[in-house]
This record gives structure tokens, C-alpha cells and sequence, in this order.
């Protein structure tokens, strides 16, 4: 058993679910709560949520030593990390599963990022 | 790990016999113990061992089983040595933990070997690996090529090939990548991707022939993938369309040029691969679930069974391409399918299909010669001459640019002839070139 980021990215200044008409943005929203139900029955899900654009963003780096607090740059300009789960799951396959059934959901590229697994944990 | 394959050629017996229980023994030790590093040193080990032991005793009757014992004991002491080793010890239990004498036979206890080498195979083949991991994983881990072997390969240095093979166990380990057959919703993709990389394992070998190992490595690996998956037809027709490749290498090159299928000596072509390769074709045809590989097997197929290249079938290999691109429409079945259409329905066809393709095959040599070939037979002398320095220019291979070279200097001679003719009799016309099929052969 592992634990896998499953995240999408997001082009920025994309805001697409606003641009739906409402009811098309229910049907979306009942589809992502009937797979987050279905991730808690199975015992998959650990947390998940979506995330504020960059613009809401804040990069703490060391700079000459000092802690610096800015609002960027991110490893990617074009895109940024538009929400994520993190679950539980046996293998690369069953995480794969899982990513493929977010992908039918939300029609978006979802990223699969293995947890470091600390020794004895 | 220094490749103990290659460093000892002086005994090629019990070379051959280590390149071929390579594989299935990592293959069980992982199965054993989950780990392909773990797995891969105590084979190694064990090779040293049998390297000085099969010298003086000999080989013994069962040496694949003789190094899966010797390997699971030196990884069960090589694990007690060591602090990650006990506690990873403690969690495998009973089966992995007996030592046993060499010779013992019940290593397969748990699952037979080819389940093992199914496994791996998958493991390797995963689409989360790039192809090119893919790729070197296939070749050294069910191969058994050394390290050193599969960067010779590839034309890379050892120390990269290293690093490449470091970095794609760490993927397999850190994403846990598994070690099992894919659940059957997933198998027919995954099987693909599997017989994807031995073609391009296959194909590596034929663009160059100082790789030519590469071609049986990959005709082996298709072997042991046949009676490993004995219900999917792919597996047996991807093999035909290897033998019945391979069978003709004997007449495709003669003083280091390609020579065309048109003026092969078809006597040169290897009898027995073609007899094995039709029959699997048969066999196919009868199964009646045809796929990409079967159909281009079947393609091969028909080539094989024409005793001159004037005898051949173009009806039943356009009709097979046709079918082919239901299945894959690709521009390179496109272009195969263009130049067969050139001995059915004549070159001005031919070229019509072409140049609808062109624009997306415009950096593959293959089409630009096979436009160079279709326009020479149409009398456009200088469009087929420019078509063919541009896949000269683009020919990955020095037989290719050989090959092209003299196409092009055949045109000179034709343009001096007819130059030569219509300064001596108006009335004479240069006859049409017999057609040829370039990529045919």
C-alpha cells in the first residue's frame, strides 16, 4: 500500500467552470461527488481539494540566506497545480485506476506523483 | 555490476546458458522477494558461482534451477546482513527464507516460471516507463543482454545505459510499479505495448547490421511471449511477421546496397522461417481475430509465398493493407498501402496516394524514395531524381543511401539514353520502367 498525489493542472487564468452554464456545472459537480464517495467507500481517499489560481499563491525560497516571501515565479508559468486527492492505493495500476476515473470525471490530464515513503513508517 | 556475461566469452556454452536463465531467474527471484535490485544481484552472484563451479564439474542438467537456488540463498544472506534486509525478512515469512542445497527443485513452488517471466515482462513494458527504458528493461532483464551489451545497442556509453536502467528501477520501485499480469480489462493495451517494444527492438536491428543481435533477441523474446500468452493471437502474429522478415535478410543487401524485392535472389531466402511463418499465419487466419501484427504478418505472408516479384498477389496484400488501415490508420500503412496500389493500379495512382500523404511523412526517407521510384516510372525523370536526393538526405542507414545513390545515377543514364535517342531517330520512346517497390523489400 502507497500513498499517490493525484493532481490536475490548470492553464492560467483559466476559469472554465465559471464560464458553464449551471446546469451543466451541477451535472459536473454531482460526478465528482459520486467519485469521491465511491474513493471513501473503497477506502482510497485520504484528503483532496481544489486550489485558488496563482494568483492566491506564495513562494517562500531562501534568497542570500534570508527567508524571501514572494508571489513567484512557480516551476511553471503556464500552468499551475488546479487541485489534487491524495489516496491509498495498492500499486501504480489501482492509483492509475483511480486517476483515469478523475479524468472521466473532470475531463482534465491528472498527474500521478508517488509519496516518498519514510523508512519503518 | 560488472556484466559477468560478457567478461567471461572465453566459454560460450555456458554463456548461452546464462544469457538464457537470466531472465527466468530474476524473473522468480522478484516474485520471491519484490525487489528487481535485490533480484538482480544475488543472480549475478550466482553466475559467478557457476562460472567457476560449471568449469571444472560442468553444466548441470537443470541450470536454471541450479541458479535460482544459489541466487535465493545468497539474497536470504545478503537480506540478514543487513538492517532493511531483516526487517524486509521478517515480513516475506516461510517461502522465501528457506536456504536450500544447489539442485533443490521446488523454486518454482509458488507459480511456474513462464508465470514469473509474464510478470516481468509486464513490469518492464509499463506505460508509465518511457520507451526507451521500456526498451532497455526488455532487453536486459528478459533478454539477458550485460549492460555493456544493451548500450553497445543503443550507442551509448555503459556508464549511461547505467543510469537508465538505475533511473527506471527506481520508477518501477518508487510508484510501485507492479509485478503481475494486468487485470484483463487492461491486458489487450498492455500487450500491445509489450509487443510494441520487441518490434522496435526487432527493427533496431534491422536499420543497422552491426546490431543485428538484436533481431534474434527480439525473435526470441516473441517466442517465449507465445507460450507465455497462448490466448492472444497478436503474440504469434507479431513473431510470423519477424520470421518471415528475417527470412528474406540473406538477399536484402548484396555489397552493402539494399537490394530491391524485384531482384532478390529469391532462392537466398531461409525455407524453414518461411514454412514456420506461414504456418503461423494459417493458424491465424483460422482464429479469425485479426489485429495489426497478424495483418502484417499476413502482408509478409503473401510476399513470401511468390515465386518472382511479377507472381505476386497485389490484390490480396492492398486488400490486406486495406484492412490493416481500418485498424491503423497511420500515415506509414498509408504509404505501404500507396506503393502497393502502384502494382495494381498503375504509378499515376500510386502517386495520387502519395501526395496525399506527403505533408506528414515529409521527413521519412522511405517516402520520398517511394515517390522517387513511382515519378521514374511515370517518365517525370528530374521530380524523381530531387525526390530521391531528399531520402538520400534523409536515409538513417549507409546500405539506404547506397541504394538511393545508384537510383539516382540510373537516372542520369536514362536521361543521357533518351537524349542519345532523340538525337538519332525522332521517332523512338524510352520504355516505361518495370515498377518497383522499394519498401516492399
Amino acid at each position: 500500500m502507497g500513498q499517490y498525489l493525484l493532481s490536475v493542472h490548470a492553464a492560467e487564468g483559466e476559469a472554465h467552470e465559471q464560464s458553464k452554464p449551471p446546469e451543466e456545472m451541477q451535472k459536473f459537480m454531482e460526478r465528482v461527488t459520486a467519485l469521491e464517495a465511491e474513493m471513501k467507500a473503497s477506502g482510497a481517499f485520504v484528503f483532496g481539494g481544489r486550489l485558488h489560481g496563482p494568483d492566491a499563491a506564495t513562494v517562500v525560497r531562501k534568497r542570500d540566506g534570508d527567508l524571501a516571501i514572494t508571489d513567484g515565479p512557480f516551476v511553471e508559468s503556464k500552468e499551475h497545480i488546479g487541485g489534487f486527492y491524495i489516496i491509498n492505493a495498492d500499486d501504480l495500476d489501482a492509483a492509475l485506476a483511480w486517476a483515469g476515473k478523475v479524468v472521466e470525471c473532470i475531463n482534465e490530464p491528472i498527474e500521478v506523483w508517488p509519496f516518498f515513503e519514510m523508512p519503518g513508517a | 555490476m560488472t556484466p559477468i556475461v560478457a567478461a567471461h566469452r572465453e566459454a560460450p556454452g555456458v554463456e548461452s546458458v546464462f544469457r538464457e536463465v537470466y531472465g527466468q531467474a530474476v524473473a522468480t527471484l522478484v516474485r520471491l522477494f519484490g525487489d528487481l535490485t535485490l533480484a538482480e544481484d544475488a543472480v549475478q552472484e550466482a553466475f559467478v558461482v557457476a562460472n567457476d563451479r560449471w568449469h571444472s564439474d560442468g553444466i548441470p542438467p537443470n541450470p536454471a534451477g541450479w541458479i535460482v537456488t544459489t541466487a535465493r540463498n545468497r539474497a536470504i544472506d545478503n537480506l540478514r546482513r543487513s538492517a532493511r534486509g531483516r526487517e524486509l525478512h521478517e515480513q516475506l515469512g516461510a517461502v522465501a527464507s528457506r536456504r536450500q542445497g544447489p539442485g533443490a527443485d521446488d523454486w518454482g513452488e509458488d507459480g511456474s516460471v513462464s508465470d514469473d517471466q509474464l510478470r516481468l515482462i509486464f513490469t518492464c513494458c509499463h506505460p508509465a516507463l518511457r520507451t526507451e527504458h521500456q526498451v532497455a528493461l526488455t532487453l536486459r532483464l528478459l533478454g539477458g543482454l550485460s549492460v555493456d551489451e544493451v548500450a553497445r545497442s543503443f550507442l551509448v556509453s555503459e556508464s549511461a545505459m547505467t543510469k537508465r536502467l538505475v533511473r527506471a528501477k527506481y520508477k518501477i520501485k518508487a510508484a510501485k510499479i507492479p509485478y503481475r499480469v494486468p487485470a484483463e480489462a487492461d491486458l489487450p493495451e498492455r500487450l500491445r505495448s509489450v509487443l510494441s517494444v520487441i518490434y522496435l527492438v526487432y527493427n533496431t536491428g534491422v536499420d543497422d547490421p552491426e546490431r543485428a543481435s538484436l533481431r534474434s533477441d527480439a525473435i526470441r523474446l516473441a517466442r517465449a511471449l507465445v507460450v507465455l500468452v497462448p490466448d492472444e493471437p497478436e503474440a504469434p502474429g507479431l513473431l510470423a511477421l519477424m520470421l518471415l522478415s528475417e527470412a528474406r535478410v540473406p538477399a536484402r543487401t548484396a555489397e552493402g546496397a539494399l537490394v530491391l524485392l524485384r531482384d532478390q535472389d529469391r532462392t537466398k531466402w531461409d525455407r524453414t522461417m518461411i514454412e514456420e511463418g506461414h504456418a503461423i499465419v494459417r493458424t491465424c487466419i483460422r482464429r479469425d481475430q485479426p489485429g495489426p501484427f497478424q495483418l502484417q504478418a499476413a502482408i509478409q505472408a503473401v510476399h513470401c509465398n511468390a515465386d518472382s516479384f511479377d507472381a505476386t498477389d497485389w490484390h490480396q496484400i492492398v486488400a490486406l493493407y486495406d484492412h490493416l488501415f481500418s485498424l491503423m490508420p497511420t500515415p506509414v500503412v498509408a504509404l505501404n498501402r500507396a506503393i502497393a496500389i502502384g502494382e495494381t493500379e498503375g504509378p499515376g495512382a500510386a502517386l495520387s496516394a502519395l501526395d496525399a500523404i506527403a505533408p506528414d511523412l515529409d521527413n521519412y526517407h522511405l517516402m520520398h524514395a517511394a515517390r522517387g521510384t513511382t515519378l521514374r516510372r511515370l517518365g517525370q525523370r528530374d521530380a524523381a531524381s530531387a525526390a530521391y536526393e531528399r531520402a538520400a538526405h534523409l536515409a538513417p542507414t549507409e546500405a539506404d543511401r547506397r541504394f538511393l545513390a545508384q537510383q539516382i545515377e540510373e537516372l542520369a543514364e536514362d536521361g543521357r539514353l533518351m537524349q542519345h535517342l532523340s538525337d538519332r531517330s525522332a521517332g523512338a520512346h524510352h520504355e516505361e520502367r518495370p515498377a518497383q517497390s522499394y519498401l516492399a523489400n
